[in-house]
């Protein structure tokens, strides 16, 4: 399998570790990536507060520099999926704004094509899941996540609207960390947040509402068992993560949940270790999950 | 016809007792709908089942609750997708979950507050018409295409899901809420009224205005109607920032402003100028921090030491504002393109009210003429 990949900014920013474990994640999966390195931010929603047709231009030039590799793109982000399925449900919608966009386009010798060869933009858990196939997956688990108790939390993009986001056509998008998280010999943590809202859009803008949605989760995933919580989103991860300690004064309790990347869930149960994908970067301990996986060898 | 269980929350202030869960098997075609199973729980079971509801077919409002977690209208969902819905993880035997609609006070089983909460929000926002001058002698005329940019909002029937659905809410249950803001964009965006300005300032400047929803969606997949109070949420901040109102309390527009500014120089997102231009952005070449931005920048400061600490962020660019790289080879300068062509038009296009249906030129006509 090959993909044109979009790996977003945070994954080049303040989650580093998330670009590494995905590189490790392909290619224990046998999946050769093409990134794209002269695409641009989606605007994560926030370019288009500003000027939509700005943000739906952005990112019809990164599907365009996508589609001349003659590849499917992969994204690894939920909030880069869900702003960019927005501007491509626009695009989509119209020939005639389509044409609009594009005649900036075509002086850089790109054009956005309406599906174009069937032509499509996943981010990894849609196509870990659709594309690549749980039972190939279950094949390649060389340790299994045995007793690990996770928890699954999606990031609102990929989730919502349903309408926009494939759900017609795929109506179990919303359950497929549950898949992946079994298929990988985990066990599967239910509670109240997985499908909720990290806060992390808010984080600059109402502190208090933004920690508190974070910290209401992890307390409410630790409540209920969780070892760790995995996330296909690094924006989430910022929140969940990164901010966690803060998250923790704003709800007043003790938190310390793990929040690994879904690649890096997806590379330990295929046999790579902690510290190759960059988990020692991580603001809450990843020590108990590792201490429960030492227990399997890879 | 179908046996179906439905599981519903239910609380008798008058009991003294707290709330609790209550299953009742009903019998129904699965067509029809979980306020169809509701009454005839109420009229097999239980007369004292409280639920509030008039049309029974989606227009008036009336019967907002959660099914199986999701806020929507009852009589807009059909039993069998419901009892679908609650059996997606777990085999075939969960019962269909039914609960009052969230962030509102319960009044009795299923019948919630809206008074406390909606009603207030909404007349929060000045839900009327605000004309400057005398009114004219008959009514006032406007073009109809000026009107259409509202439709959206305008479809609302008051019916509260999208309140139900609010994870911001949730957190800040002093947040305006998205049917309030939906209503506050439908007198914005009306020709007629002349108090647009005002509106936006308002709404920008109340700490739990526009600037205070997460982005999250829930609104725009619990509302019946298809109004997308989201949508009209971020229209609101679009305007707003038209408008030139830049010194909101939460940094909104600070932040929005930075990050497209961003992304024109780099093309990729430099974070640690995000952190401090969403604070205190910087107007030629100095500094100018608003009211919160010293505690803002301040309270970040442990998050980012923590992240220099394990080597998240320990690298130069990740550290000092303003030296992240640009695009390689010469890509920097289309995305400036972009901008320059995105700048002079700046289309909106709403899928709404334009449709999904794409009118692409037929190549038919074409083909017919090779034909002839």
């Amino acid at each position: 399998m090959k993909l044109a990949y979009w790996p977003g900014c945070v994954s080049r920013g303040f989650t580093p570790e998330l670009h590494g474990s995905m590189a490790i994640a392909a290619e224990k999966l046998g999946i050769e990536l093409v990134e794209l390195d002269r695409a641009n931010c989606c605007g994560a929603g926030i370019i288009a507060e500003h000027n939509q047709e700005l943000a739906d231009t952005l990112n019809a030039r990164t599907f365009a520099l996508a589609q001349q590799t003659g590849l499917a793109m992969m994204n690894i982000c939920s909030t880069c999926q869900g702003a960019q399925s927005e501007c491509q449900q626009r695009l989509d919608a119209d020939s005639a704004y389509r044409a609009h966009v594009n005649e900036v386009l075509s002086g850089q010798g790109l054009a956005y094509e309406k599906g174009k060869d069937g032509w499509t933009n996943k981010n990894f858990l849609w196509v870990l899941v659709e594309d690549y196939g749980l039972d190939k997956l279950a094949e390649r688990v060389t340790r299994p996540l045995s007793g690990l108790r996770v928890g699954p939390f999606y990031g609102c993009y990929v989730v919502r609207p349903k309408e926009r986001l494939g759900y017609d056509e795929f109506p179990e998008r919303d359950l497929y960390l549950e898949k992946v998280i079994e298929t990988l010999g985990g066990e599967v943590v239910e509670y109240d947040g997985a499908r909720k809202c990290c806060g992390f859009p808010v984080i600059t803008m109402n502190r208090e509402t933004s920690l508190r949605q974070a910290g209401t989760h992890v307390g409410d995933a630790i409540d209920a068992g969780a070892d760790c919580l995995v996330t296909p989103c690094p924006l989430c991860h910022l929140n969940l993560d990164m901010q966690q300690p803060e998250a923790a004064k704003v709800v007043n309790r003790d938190l310390g949940l793990a929040v690994l990347h879904l690649p890096q869930l997806v590379a330990l149960a295929l046999g790579a270790e902690p510290k190759e994908l960059g988990m020692s970067k991580h603001i809450a301990s990843t020590g108990w999950v590792e201490d429960k996986l030492s227990a399997v060898p890879a | 016809m179908a046996t179906y269980t439905l599981k519903v929350r239910r609380y008798q202030p008058e009991s003294g007792e707290g709330p609790y869960w209550e299953e009742f098997d009903v019998d129904l075609d699965p067509s029809l709908s979980v306020l169809d199973g509701l009454l005839q729980a109420k009229d097999r079971d239980d007369g004292s089942l409280s639920v509030r509801c008039s049309c029974r077919a989606a227009i008036c409002g009336s019967c907002g609750m959660k099914v199986n977690g999701q806020s929507t209208l009852a009589c807009k969902t059909q039993i069998g997708e419901a009892f679908e819905a609650a059996n997606r993880r777990n085999g075939e035997s969960e019962p269909i979950v039914v609960e009052p609609m969230g962030n509102m006070p319960v009044i009795k089983d299923l019948i919630t507050d809206m008074e406390s909460t909606h009603w207030t929000k909404i007349r929060r926002v000045t839900p009327w018409l605000l004309p400057h001058g005398a009114p004219p002698e008959r009514e006032y005329v406007v073009e109809p295409e000026s009107m259409i940019d509202i439709t959206q909002s305008m479809a609302c029937i008051q019916c509260g899901a999208c309140v139900s659905s609010c994870l911001s809410m949730e957190a800040d249950p002093d947040f305006i809420g998205p049917a309030a803001l939906a209503k506050a964009y439908r007198f914005v965006g009306d020709p007629r009224d002349a108090e647009t300005e005002e509106r936006l300032h308002d709404l920008a400047h109340d700490p739990h205005g526009i600037y205070d929803c997460t982005h999250c969606f829930s609104c725009i997949d619990a509302c019946p109607k298809g109004v997308a109070p989201m949508d009209q949420i971020m229209r609101l901040r679009r305007k707003a920032g038209e408008h030139g109102i830049d010194d909101d309390p939460n940094n909104g527009h600070n932040h929005v402003t930075a990050m497209t500014k961003i992304i024109e120089k780099k093309g990729t997102n430099d974070e640690s100028l995000l952190i401090q231009e969403s604070y205190a952005p910087g107007v030629k070449g100095k500094l100018k921090p608003t009211k919160g931005a010293i505690k803002g920048l301040t309270e970040s400061l442990p998050t980012v030491l923590r992240a220099i600490k394990t080597g998240k962020a320990r690298s130069l660019s990740k550290l000092i504002p303003g030296i992240h790289p640009k695009l390689p080879d010469g890509a920097q300068d289309e995305v400036k393109a972009i901008y320059e062509h995105a700048e002079e038009h700046r289309e909106e296009f709403n899928v709404y009210i334009h449709g999904e249906e794409d009118v692409e030129p037929e190549p038919d006509e074409t083909k017919m003429e090779e034909t002839a």
